[in-house]
């Protein structure tokens, strides 16, 4: 009884302070800019069950998708398990049952088989993600400036707390195994892994109680901190990257977005009779504050770039096929992206352990005293990293979650260009020129026709379509 | 390339029909040809707008060309963060483009073509574009280009550099493909192909300014790679991942009389200037798909 009512404390603990930290993330989200991503829902599902739940994108790289797949695969079984849990948790010590799922026989037998193989598995896969991390020359996307201090160490909190978990669910099974074993009980459900274990065990039977005991309870609170571990880790991605990918964008990847209030300054100017339609409203019916142009601060992006952000998992692969980053420019989109996330939960909310990444000279930045001044343009990406942009779509071609970088980049190149006329000269230069010739060089616009001149071509006839 | 096969020895002189000439004659072309600042103004990229202006007199399409009321679509003002400057450009081709009733356009610029595909619709232009990669793979299927009678191209190595905003931008990377391969060449991938394609360096209006403090500019990355593909080196090449490309395996083929084709003006610059820091210009030449396909052809004079 007392087994139970600590139980209950513990699992609405857990899970009221997971939801009082995921309203932050959606507070954080909400700040940005509106932006309409309705309609579709077949394709946004399809999208969505492709690319996040079928991990389509992770499978251009061999070995880390099927090690990720373990893992993956794991926790989605793995969990089926945690509801067995949670009823015995509640129920099982008040009407002296364990192992409520047992009466499903043989699928009982099957499952339980699975969760073993899988969580050793996980082990393994677990224990070759640390090593393609810390030896001592690791996989260089897991590399970088943007990769150090929290978000390091961070990952390798991640993979120890899922063995910590693994090696709780055996220290259950085989304690539970071994005490059936000597009281001479059926145990409900077939351990191939456990089984194997039982010699370490001592054979006592109060003794193997007590650890069942210990092991069980691990195993599920472990389960209820790194629930709350989440919201403060790239390991947030396991829930948002679903959300995220529905909410893909839909169209060719060279579209940029189009600012309509440029289009009704540029139609006005081009039609003196063209009617503005008049600026939104708060829902007060007063007027907005006017909103600048492209972005300073996260909440001039849109939401869906804020949400980007929750999603990154921080592998690396966007920066690992940036051109720019690969010839040795300070751009990675990676960081611009975790800059994103840094950023809001600095402004605004932040969840339990928040350590923001603090760039020093290696990135070109000033060392940040006033946190609140340190507006993402310029407090954490510096206009180098978004001019080395060749708007190639690498990044966003890579991402297995569907996250844009260069959106992000395209919004603050924008700021600085409309906002603080601080683009490089070069580029002030070809902005004159199109201006002035209706070209990005400086030929003049009659010779544009000059190509034509002197136009030969060998006589050939031409041929019928055979089609 | 030799631009005369033995039997073309009779040469025509085109005319290139210009929109408002048969707009005043009340005729309307099947296709614009957009031929971009680009192909307008860089002498480079100027040999391959002729090319394509003698493919299309060549099959007898019924085309014309804006002449001198073409201005830049404003891409490059545009992924420089200067959207007033865009949307201002792209208006005043939009009025020119929907005053003469414009419906198909084909365009041998990748940038032009996603900026007039893609972004122009917002604003009030819709046309059908096509680029002509896709064009001239439409051209051969249909029989009215045989790529034969012209040089040959047959065993010459041959490398496709895929174009951002062909490729990722707008998933086209058969079409050059199947271009290529009516040549009968000797077709090589470099490792970084299709979606995986390394950028040239130019986009983003890189093209118009100096790259930001590195270890080396992209478009020597991506000339290294092409060229150690195209001499069998590729597979030695060890770390794709950084910046040292470079080999030093022997190589299997001689770089002589080999290509890289593009489908991109800016790719094209950045290749030709590529391949001559490697030193290469006198084996390796950089052509585009157009220039290929004309040359086959037997059509340049």
């Amino acid at each position: 009884m007392l087994q139970s009512i600590l139980f209950l404390l513990l699992l609405v603990a857990a899970f009221g302070l997971f939801a009082w930290q995921v309203r932050k993330i959606w507070a954080n989200i909400h700040v940005g800019r509106e932006r309409d991503m309705s309609g579709h829902p077949a394709e946004r599902f399809r999208k969505m069950m492709l690319v996040a739940f079928g991990q389509q994108k992770m499978f251009k790289r061999l070995t880390p998708a099927l090690l990720h797949l373990v893992v993956y695969v794991g926790f989605l079984v793995i969990n089926i398990e945690v509801i067995e849990i949670v009823i015995d948790g509640l129920f099982g010590n008040i009407f002296g049952f364990h192992r409520s799922l047992k009466f499903l026989g043989p699928m009982y037998d099957v499952l339980m088989a699975t969760n073993e193989i899988l969580a050793a598995l996980v082990i393994l896969a677990v224990a070759a993600f640390w090593w393609r991390r810390n030896r001592s020359q690791p996989v260089k996307r897991f590399t970088g400036v943007e990769l150090r201090a929290w978000p390091k160490l961070d990952a390798n909190v991640i993979l120890y707390i899922e063995v910590i978990l693994m090696v709780a669910l055996f220290f259950m099974n085989t304690a539970d195994l071994k005490m059936h074993q000597m009281l001479g009980e059926e145990m409900p459900g077939t351990f191939p892994i456990s089984s194997l274990l039982v010699g370490l065990l001592p054979s006592d039977a109060g003794t193997l109680h007590v650890l069942e005991r210990i092991g069980w309870w691990a195993h599920i609170t472990g389960i209820f901190l790194f629930l709350n571990y989440l919201p403060s880790s790239k390991h947030f991605h396991i829930i948002i990257s679903f959300p995220n990918v529905w909410y893909s964008r839909l169209v060719p990847q060279g579209q940029f977005s189009n600012v309509e209030s440029i289009t009704h300054e540029v139609k006005a100017m081009m039609d003196p009779s063209y009617v503005v339609p008049p600026a939104p409203t708060a829902p007060d019916g007063s007027a907005l504050a006017p909103t600048s142009f492209g972005a300073k601060d996260v909440e001039d992006l849109p939401w869906t770039n804020l949400m980007n952000a929750y999603s990154c998992t921080e592998c690396g692969r966007c920066t690992s096929v940036c051109p720019a980053n690969l010839t040795g420019k300070l751009l990675s989109p990676r960081k611009i992206i975790m800059d994103t996330r840094d950023r809001m939960e600095e402004k605004y909310e932040s969840p339990l352990i928040f350590r923001p990444n603090q760039y020093g000279a290696e990135a070109k930045h000033e060392p940040v005293t006033d946190l609140m001044e340190a507006t993402l343009l310029r407090g954490k990406v510096t206009p180098e990293e978004l001019w080395a942009c060749t708007t190639c779509n690498a990044c966003v071609e890579s991402c297995p979650v569907n996250i844009n970088p260069l959106e992000s980049i395209i919004e603050m190149r924008r700021f600085l260009v409309l906002e603080e006329s601080a683009a490089p000269n070069s580029l002030n230069v070809m902005f004159s020129n199109i201006e002035n010739n209706g070209a990005p060089w400086a030929f003049s616009p009659s010779d544009r026709f000059n190509w034509a001149d002197d136009l030969f071509a060998a006589e050939k006839p031409a041929k019928a379509a055979v089609a | 390339m030799s631009p005369t096969s033995p039997e073309a020895s009779a040469k025509k002189q085109i005319t290139v029909p210009v929109m408002a000439d048969l707009a005043a004659r009340n005729e309307s072309p099947e296709i614009l040809f957009w031929v971009g600042c680009a192909g307008a103004f860089d002498d480079r990229y100027k040999r391959v707008t002729r090319a394509f202006v003698r493919i299309l007199d060549h099959v007898g399409v019924k085309y014309a060309v804006l002449g001198l009321e073409e201005s830049c679509t404003g891409d490059p003002a545009k992924r420089a963060g200067n959207e007033f400057l865009f949307q201002m450009q792209a208006m005043q081709n939009i009025t020119t483009m929907n005053g003469y009733g414009i419906k198909k356009i084909v365009t041998a610029c990748p940038h032009c073509f996603n900026t007039i595909k893609n972004e122009y619709p917002a604003l009030g232009g819709d046309y059908e574009v096509i680029h002509h990669s896709t064009y001239l793979q439409q051209l051969i299927n249909e029989g009215k280009v045989g790529v034969t009678g012209g040089e040959s191209f047959k065993g010459r190595r041959i490398t496709f550099h895929d174009s951002c905003y062909l490729g990722r931008a707008n998933n086209i990377y058969e079409a050059p493909r199947e271009v290529l391969a009516a040549l009968d060449a000797d077709l090589v991938e470099m490792k970084r192909s299709r979606a995986n394609g390394l950028c040239c360096g130019a986009g983003g209006a890189q093209m118009w300014k100096e790259p930001e403090p590195g270890k080396k500019d992209i478009n020597i990355e991506r000339t290294e790679e092409a060229l150690a593909t195209l001499s069998g080196a590729a597979a030695a090449l060890q770390n794709l991942g950084g910046v040292e490309t470079e080999t030093d395996a022997p190589s299997q083929h001689s770089l002589q009389g080999s290509i890289i084709a593009v489908s991109c003006p800016f790719c094209m610059t950045m290749m030709s200037d590529g391949v001559k820091n490697k030193e290469q210009e006198n084996a390796v030449q950089v052509f585009d798909l157009a220039e290929l396909v004309a040359s086959a052809e037997g059509i340049n004079a």
